[in-house]
């Protein structure tokens, strides 16, 4: 009967999909996002080029800044693409649109969007959910389902702006139900692959280190919890170590053999970029800049500083730059780094020391993932979407995850805006947030019976909406516009970076809590 | 989960669904000289702003009625001058029209005139929206038959709730925005006649009939304030909204005429005033028997039903048909969606299937794939049409047999209609047919529409005059 239900619901969704797909991809009259022409030159490079000159190609500024295995997937879309248009695998036809190309890359995002499909219904499987009858719109894996798979960021980011990121977070998120079903190998395969298509997902990796080393490794625990050092099974860890040293060679192996290594991790990892991206991701160094800003405004005011010693790079002009701080301390790569430690080490130490199975894991995770979204170098706002989507499975079991889970996605959601500023973009935007945000709350309300949100939180939510008309409606009709172009994008950001701050602290103090009284039951 | 919180989603994803059309390329774009209905619209805002009133219908040097001239009643001319003031993103005021009119009609209707459960009326409201004909229209081609039906639809639901002078206002201002709402005026006539007649025309029916002429009637005069004054407007607005000189049909369109004309060429053989008288004729015969069950038992059912049959009638036998006109019945059958799920959703499909040409034209074909198939898959499932099978469900108490066939027919129609739909994409036609696979398709739709034109007369006519007591619920 359950299974009927999930496999009902993953049909149900699946046109809803289709038809923002459909719809989004013949949306060719606007602009196109660099993203596009991206793919298009990987494409390209991967198909015309021999391997050897993969990551040395540079004739165009978008070079290949994936891992091996992403280029691999590249050179087979690549012999399909062959059959839509010829001319856009020629790497010298740079931002080459035809219909055909855009009609292959639309299509080819929805194709691959079947692992997130198939990774959702796994995770709906895993779903906890309480006895009683609800109708079909009540369940929880079909909240979950109808949560991931109309998920506005990912909506936006995929296929009004183009990405693979479905794909790629349908193999996260059927490695989190794998793990959640018991299943761990598969689990460990399916994200060492994914760390070899893009990686981003290293932030992530300590706590699938620390879990499977713990959890699986340790076959047993002490009454108490704590690690029963007898219980290691050298087996398991042969097993984890040859799954992710064969997904690496299988990936890596034919640089190495041409000794391009140091290269391939140059593309990799470029750090010449800036702090933030053009437009601030609304993190801890946003705040940072805004403060260090308002500073050296105020400082310039009360006549404290002098205005020609002041960097002159201006930190949201929608431009990659590198940039100082005028007043705080500049910030730098391995402070950064250091910072991300310091914010995931409590939780990956209590999945350590107090394990809690796969939700704990679960939990773990998310919180690496918000906390590398805090505190990272360059980071993209779309990387909110990696916190986002796997702590809905949480949201729809705990009712306080649930809470915590608004907050996080309206704000998240939000500032994805500036993402698509032309006007005909703004009517689409601002409707699949209006229907991913009624929808959360409304159904969310309904399965845990009561309001979720207290009024301080709802009253900054409702700010959104005032923030919204300011950037879209009244700052153009205002004289601003011109004197101070970053305003919009400066406050959106601001805004936003309270909300998600917020949402980080309340998620790490639930995560403590819980490891608190675990503590507490065994004294 | 609460009702107004699943309706707003269903408006939201219909809202997403007609702005997402929008972003496609619409009528004429790109293609001088004449370009397409976007361009006509323009042109309409215009002259309207521009030119003294008693100059819009005229051919003058600043006016030539051969480019796009205005061929519409007065409203659709006043909405144009509404227009021409703000110079924004054009799509945007068809879905503030949506918005204003037609959405919060179907809302009502689904709720207060609908039979079943709350999730079954969102459920209707849902499908309603997402009847791809009007949307791929009016945000695809480009039109505001929004604006009419969703006028006609005010009118229908506040005639349901029992306010007979406010819907005969509602709907003399939709026939006022597009004269094509005639279709609907037969059915609106008979049943406030009825009405009148039911209620005694010796005393309230009376008084009854004569507020409603008179609502009319002042209505008419206000719509037409400004042309009042010079008899020769009156006639030449009406020469330009029925214009008779141009034949039986044009292009290819799914009605009776341009069907047999694949037999006999009727258009060659009949003298054009023939041709009027015959079509009249027999649009008169067709509509003869729902008009007058309608007159003898007016009740909201039997009005839905002759809505459906007197717009279809017109559609497949009147003078000058455009294949845009399906919408006009394809509306009263949104509002059967509830009671007959399976014969409404197929004709709503074959209505969609009908226009195919015109959306190719106009370079539509990924929203027509994407919204036919959403629609047919959300009716079929959320509306369950395939139990409501049954013969007493069908109300085809005379055909016994005939339910057992349905769905397998319905498969092999579907998937014609994929097959046909298809085949005009992606083959060439042979050079001595050019036009072969229009014509396929509008006599595929014709031979539906026909179909289904005898079983909604039959479903109408064979309800007993006086309702049974266990049937008390489905009078008005």
């Amino acid at each position: 009967m359950c299974y009927l239900y999930v496999e009902l619901q993953s049909v149900i969704s699946i046109p809803p999909r289709l038809i923002h797909r459909g719809q989004a991809s013949v949306y060719d009259t606007g602009c196109h996002s660099t993203d596009f022409e991206v793919h298009r030159n990987w494409l390209a490079i991967t198909h015309s080029l021999p391997v050897s000159k993969w990551y040395h190609e540079n004739t165009s500024e978008w070079t290949l800044d994936y891992p091996p295995l992403f280029a691999w997937f590249e050179y087979s879309l690549s012999h399909v693409a062959q059959h839509f248009d010829k001319e856009m695998l020629v790497v010298q036809n740079l931002i080459y649109t035809s219909p055909a190309t855009i009609l292959f890359q639309r299509l080819s995002v929805i194709v691959t969007d079947i692992v997130f499909i198939y990774a959702v219904k796994e995770c709906c499987r895993s779903v906890r959910e309480e006895k009683g009858s609800k109708d079909l719109l009540g369940h929880p894996f079909f909240i979950l389902a109808a949560l991931l798979l109309w998920n506005f960021g990912l909506l936006i980011v995929d296929h009004i702006h183009f990405q693979y990121n479905g794909f790629l977070f349908g193999i996260l998120l059927l490695s989190v139900a794998r793990h959640l079903q018991g299943r761990h190998l598969e689990g460990a395969l399916l994200f060492t692959v994914l760390l070899n298509l893009k990686h981003i997902y290293l932030y992530i990796a300590p706590a699938y280190g620390i879990f499977l080393l713990r959890s699986y490794c340790f076959t047993k625990d002490n009454t108490d919890g704590s690690v029963r050092w007898s219980s290691f099974s050298p087996v398991r860890l042969v097993a984890l170590g040859s799954i992710v040293i064969s997904v690496g060679a299988l990936s890596f192996g034919p640089f190495i053999a041409m000794g391009q290594l140091p290269q391939v991790l140059s593309r990799l990892f470029p750090f010449k970029r800036g702090l933030c991206h053009a437009y601030w991701a609304p993190n801890v160094w946003a705040l940072y800049n805004m403060v260090d800003k308002a500073l050296s405004v105020l400082g310039v005011r009360l006549k404290l500083l002098d205005v020609a010693k002041l960097p002159k790079a201006s930190m949201t002009g929608g431009l990659v730059q590198e940039f100082q701080h005028s007043i705080l301390p500049s910030v730098s790569p391995s402070i950064t780094l250091i910072c991300t430690l310091l914010s995931i080490m409590p939780a990956v130490l209590s999945i350590w020391c107090r394990p809690r199975g796969a939700r704990g894991f679960l939990r773990c995770l998310v919180v690496c993932a918000l906390g590398s979204f805090m505190f990272g170098w360059h980071v993209h706002e779309k990387a909110i979407l990696m916190a986002i989507l796997p702590f809905s499975i949480l949201a729809v079991e705990s009712r306080e995850d649930a809470g915590i889970f608004l907050m996080l996605t309206t704000t998240g959601h939000y500032s994805l805006f500036p993402l698509l500023f032309t006007a005909a973009e703004l009517p689409i935007k601002v409707l699949l947030m209006l229907l991913f945000t009624l929808y959360s709350f409304t159904s969310l309300k309904k399965l845990f019976r009561g309001s979720l949100l207290n009024p301080l939180e709802t009253t900054y939510l409702l700010g959104l909406v005032a923030v919204e008309i300011l950037c879209e409606v009244v700052y153009p009709l205002s004289p601003w516009q011109h004197t101070l172009p970053f305003v919009p994008l400066l406050v959106t950001s601001v805004y936003c970076s309270l909300g998600v701050s917020y949402s980080f602290i309340r998620l790490y103090v639930s995560l403590l809590r819980q490891h608190g009284t675990d503590k507490h039951k065994q004294l | 989960m609460e009702n107004w919180s699943l309706v707003s989603i269903c408006v939201l994803f219909g809202l997403t669904a007609r702005w997402a059309v929008s972003l496609n390329s619409y009528s004429g774009a790109g293609k001088p000289p004449m370009f397409g209905d976007y361009e006509a619209q323009r042109h309409w805002q215009e002259v309207t702003y521009n030119l003294p009133v008693h100059e819009w219908y005229f051919n003058t040097t600043d006016n030539n009625l051969n480019y796009w001239g205005l061929d519409y009643p007065p409203l659709t001319a006043y909405h144009s001058l509404l227009c021409a003031h703000d110079h924004g993103f054009d799509f945007c005021w068809v879905l503030v029209a949506d918005l204003l009119i037609y959405i919060p009609a179907v809302v009502l209707y689904s709720f207060y005139l609908s039979e079943g459960s709350n999730k079954k009326k969102v459920c209707t409201v849902l499908c309603i929206l997402l009847y791809p004909g009007l949307i791929l229209i009016d945000y695809g081609h480009f039109q505001y038959n929004s604006i009419s039906l969703g006028l006609a639809l005010w009118g229908v639901v506040v005639l349901g709730l029992g306010w007979d002078v406010l819907g005969s206002l509602a709907f003399v201002l939709s026939l006022n925005y597009k004269q094509m709402e005639l279709y609907h005026s037969l059915p609106f006539f008979c049943y406030l006649l009825g009405k009148c007649f039911k209620q005694g025309l010796a005393g309230r029916g009376l008084f009854l009939l004569v507020k409603i002429a008179v609502t009319v009637l002042v209505t008419f005069a206000l719509c037409w304030l400004p042309f009042l004054s010079d008899p020769g407007q009156i006639l030449q607005v009406v020469h330009r909204l029925f214009p008779v000189g141009r034949g039986l049909f044009e292009d290819k369109v799914a009605n009776t005429w341009c069907s047999l004309n694949v037999l006999i060429k009727i258009k060659t053989i009949l003298s054009t005033d023939t041709q009027l008288y015959f079509s009249l004729t027999t649009t008169l015969l067709a509509i003869l028997p729902s008009s007058i069950k309608l007159l003898m038992k007016p009740t909201l059912w039997q009005f839905k039903l002759a809505l459906v049959n007197s717009s279809l009638a017109f559609f497949l036998f009147s003078f000058q048909v455009h294949e845009k006109s399906i919408l006009l019945p394809a509306l009263p059958v949104c509002l059967l969606l509830n009671d007959l799920p399976l014969p409404a959703i197929w004709f709503l499909q074959a209505s969609t299937f009908s226009m195919l040409p015109l959306f190719l034209k106009d370079g539509l074909l990924v929203p027509y794939v994407v919204t036919s198939l959403a629609f047919l898959f959300f009716s079929i499932y959320l509306l369950s049409a395939f139990e409501h099978c049954s013969e007493d469900k069908l109300r085809l108490g005379c055909l016994r047999h005939l339910p057992s066939l349905i769905p397998g027919s319905f498969y092999f129609s579907i998937t014609a209609m994929a097959g046909l739909s298809f085949m005009s994409v992606a083959l060439a036609p042979p050079d001595q047919l050019p036009d072969l696979f229009p014509l396929l398709v509008s006599v595929f739709s014709y031979l539906h529409f026909l179909g289904l034109l005898l079983y909604f007369n039959i479903v109408q006519i064979a309800e007993p005059l006086q309702s049974v007591r266990k049937n008390q619920k489905k009078s008005n």
